[in-house]
């Protein structure tokens, strides 16, 4: 069991060596440079990529979340909270990027515009969730309280996603999804596979991470076992 | 140019931090895990 997991974590690590400088190289070299923006339009590869993963990453948690209120589990509130951790990362990139973006294309670093707003309100919930993990007290008490943010956050995702479309916001471009046959505003194919590579490569990261952080906190658990039992032995 | 530099090293300094912050927790539980077995054999 131990050496397919290996087998598996080393398998993601070899693939993301290969991935990432083939992304970088599409990234930089191979896509072509969009006419008003220029090579700053680039920032969308990664932009998008870190968004997709953010909103899987938060999706996973609202899964293992539903999990915890049913019957708390300590590996389904591992996966959760390692998922969560995660999640806010690529949030974080994506705020930044989209920070550096807003700047070049509308010459602000920061908009109240609905997908930046509920996205910084999804960015809250969430820390807000990792706080809530790290409290004292019973770890089954501890799931099911996260898990209801855990939920709520979850709730929010697909309205970061269609916050541009429901509040019929100009500033935030509709990439996919838009138009009579609904086909998106148009990417130039070497574009759309270039998004389509960052996006894989970018998720098998989350997975990589994911498994990694994981692993660490099943080990954090056994240990915090392992003392107590020790403990219980010398007081007795 | 610049911006989309400044862009690509945001994301990949975060995506490194992150990774660095995973490896000083493993060290930190592997010596947790060494003082346990030290523990272990002075009983």
């Amino acid at each position: 069991m131990k050496l397919k997991s290996q087998i598996i974590d080393w398998t993601l690590f070899y693939i993301l060596v290969a991935a990432v400088p083939v992304m970088m190289y599409f990234i930089f070299i191979w896509s072509p440079v969009e006419r008003v923006l220029g090579p700053a339009q680039k920032i969308f590869y990664f932009h998008v990529g870190c968004a997709w993963v953010a909103f899987l990453a938060f999706f996973v948690v609202g899964v293992y979340s539903v999990f915890n209120l049913i019957k708390p589990k300590m590996n389904h509130f591992i996966y959760a909270g390692v998922s969560a951790e995660i999640g806010v990362l690529f949030t974080t990139v994506t705020l930044l990027t989209g920070m550096v973006w807003g700047r070049i294309s509308w010459n602000v670093w920061w908009s109240w515009e609905p997908r930046l707003v509920t996205t910084l309100i999804l960015w809250f919930i969430y820390v807000a969730y990792l706080f809530i993990r790290k409290m004292d007290g019973r770890w089954e008490k501890i799931a099911r309280l996260s898990g209801v943010f855990g939920i709520i956050g979850c709730l929010n995702v697909p309205i970061v996603f269609m916050a541009t479309r429901w509040w019929n916001s100009k500033l935030h471009p509709v990439v996919f999804g838009e138009g009579k046959n609904e086909t998106g505003g148009g990417l130039e194919p070497e574009m759309l596979f270039t998004l389509i590579f960052s996006v894989v490569t970018i998720t098998i990261l989350y997975l990589f991470l994911m498994r990694k952080g994981a692993e660490i906190e099943k080990m954090r658990t056994r240990v915090k076992q392992a003392k107590n039992k020790l403990l219980q032995k010398w007081a007795n | 140019m610049n911006f989309l530099f400044f862009a690509c090293t945001v994301t990949w300094l975060l995506i490194a931090a992150y990774v660095v912050v995973l490896g000083k927790r493993q060290k930190q539980l592997q010596a947790e895990i060494k003082q346990l077995e030290e523990w272990n054999s002075e009983q």
